[in-house]
């Protein structure tokens, strides 16, 4: 087997597949990417099906020596990409060649990018799924995010197909954006008056955001209980603790935990929020259960129904 | 049978694919027993459609598959499997023997814990491996499971400042829980002493030797079988 010899990891380079599925029972959160969309774009563009192995790039800084022929592509945040020096477009299939110089800078736009290889990249499985969560230490290599001479293996079939995804259909990352949730959970000890407060706010995120969860800061919002029975914990979930300050938890989040919750965001948020960095500024929106689900039904549609471009 | 005429149980949206259910209020084993037995015949009713489940003290967060299903539909799967519920704890899980080197070599807040309650440190170490403990919840960390309760003298609240590094296999107390620290990590929680058994092993087979419902003893060994048995002291800071 061929691949990929990392020469510089970046600030957090982390192998993801779709995430880790059926084991919160012993404990294991979910881990996977954050944006999942422009994973899923990712791994379609190279053709690949899509619970491959990708490279969830954070902020940019990763350089990586093609060992392999093989299609790459990077979607999501807007971190330049270069193949032997040469700027590249995102969000569009490129052939390398064995001895290539793949470089992905820093971000200006964005937070996440995902960098597939056509077949994805070939990572052992724990608890099934590759996805890495350092936190546990599970997932990608030993738990860890990408080190300089790791070697990523790959694969790449023969006559693999590349697409390229025209300009109109590609999300931007802009700040200051409206996120929608679902109340839920404890919201019942949450007064008219709280929940007003909370979705007429503005928070802005603060530097304490990662995988696990975004902390947020801005008005301070009161449950009428201090905490709970400990209890499972969803995706998106918004916990409010004794200082009144959101926490969005995302992928990497603990499974229980015993602070009041006054709802959750929905999934299509949650991958708009974590292309956020610290300073950004949202404000939250009511949605219904029926509507969240309609949109994540729609979403699915209007994703298996865009038509990326055939390159070649 | 129990019924959803029951007020004590709520089913409650969490998120946009997942419901929670609420069987009570209070760590109660009874309850506990009724979580269990839900999980199982969930996992049947719902095979197809689930993505996960977290059992927990008193509730159970259900998490679905909105292409394959909808709250809808959840909710009234969930609400027929209520009705069949029994009210007889007969969902008794496994015994589960942990062997426990209690010391203050092995858990140094063993002798502060036993003074604070007035008691000698042989009399805390009796208590605490007499009872028999239930695991309610599994998480904060992989394979970390809550155990409940200890007898209510040996109950003792959270360090203040909690340490840096608690050893793997640490037995711990904090209010009236019990656990065994599955990995070096951070804890707040009473250190009493240490148990060689590995609690998360993502190698082995099954990767936890116990779970939610099972229920647990510790056994007091000896400072040499502790360590024939592979334990290790770790590092506590």
């Amino acid at each position: 087997m061929s691949g990929f010899k990392v020469i510089q990891p970046g600030l957090l380079t982390l192998i993801q597949d779709a995430g880790r599925f059926g084991h919160h029972r012993i404990g294991l959160t979910t881990g996977g990417p954050l944006d999942s969309l422009a994973f899923k774009w990712a791994n379609r563009l190279v053709d690949n099906p899509m619970n491959s192995t990708t490279l969830e790039i954070s902020f940019g800084g990763l350089v990586m020596q093609a060992e392999t022929d093989a299609q790459i592509v990077l979607a999501g945040a807007e971190m330049p990409l270069k193949i032997n020096g040469i700027e590249q477009d995102r969000w569009h299939a490129h052939k390398i060649k064995a001895g290539d110089k793949i470089e992905v800078s820093f971000s200006t736009q964005g937070a996440r990018a995902y960098l597939a290889v056509s077949g994805g990249f070939q990572v052992e499985h724990s608890f099934s799924s590759s996805a890495t969560v350092t936190r546990e230490g599970i997932g990608g290599f030993t738990g860890e995010k990408l080190q300089q001479g790791d070697y990523l293996h790959c694969n790449p079939p023969v006559d693999h197909r590349g697409f390229r995804l025209p300009d109109e259909h590609r999300p931007d990352y802009f700040d200051d954006i409206s996120l929608r949730v679902i109340t839920g959970y404890q919201q019942q000890a949450f007064s008219d008056y709280q929940k007003r407060l909370f979705f007429s706010s503005e928070y802005k995120v603060t530097d304490r955001a990662d995988r696990m969860g975004y902390r947020l800061e801005g008005p301070e919002v009161k449950p009428a209980i201090d905490g709970i029975l400990s209890e499972g914990i969803c995706h998106g979930a918004i916990q409010i603790p004794a200082d009144g300050q959101p926490i969005v938890l995302l992928n990497d989040r603990q499974t229980i935990g015993g602070y009041p919750k006054i709802g959750s965001m929905i999934a299509m948020d949650t991958a708009r929020m974590a292309q956020l960095l610290p300073g950004s500024r949202i404000s939250f929106e009511e949605i219904s259960i029926d509507d969240a689900h309609n949109l994540h039904c729609l979403a699915h549609v209007r994703f298996n129904n865009t038509e990326p471009e055939a390159i070649d | 049978m129990i019924s959803m005429a029951d007020k004590s149980i709520r089913i409650e949206v969490a998120g946009e694919n997942a419901l929670i259910i609420y069987f009570g209020e209070k760590t109660d084993p009874s309850v506990s027993a009724r979580v269990q037995q839900a999980v199982t015949i969930l996992e049947t009713e719902l095979n197809g459609k689930l993505i996960d489940m977290v059992p927990s003290y008193a509730s159970l967060l259900v998490i679905y598959d909105q292409l394959a299903t909808d709250h809808l539909e959840v909710r009234s799967t969930i609400r027929k499997v209520l009705n069949q519920l029994s009210d007889a704890v007969n969902a008794e899980g496994n015994l589960v023997i942990l062997p426990a080197y209690y010391s203050s070599e092995s858990g140094p807040d063993l002798d502060a814990l036993a003074q604070r309650a007035g008691l000698s440190a042989d009399e805390v170490i009796k208590l605490h491996s007499e009872m028999e403990y239930r695991v309610y919840a599994i998480g904060f960390a992989p394979g970390f499971a809550y155990l409940g309760e200890v007898d209510e003298r040996i109950a003792a609240p959270r360090l203040s400042t909690p340490r840096m590094k608690v050893p793997r296999g640490a037995i711990a107390i904090a209010d009236r829980q019990t656990a065994v620290y599955p990995a070096i990590s951070p804890g707040g929680w009473n250190l009493i002493g240490l148990c060689p058994t590995r609690m998360f092993d993502p190698e082995a087979k099954p990767t936890m030797p116990v779970q939610v419902g099972d229920r647990i003893k510790f056994n007091p060994i000896s400072r040499d079988e502790f360590f024939s048995l592979g334990g290790e002291l770790g590092e506590i800071k």
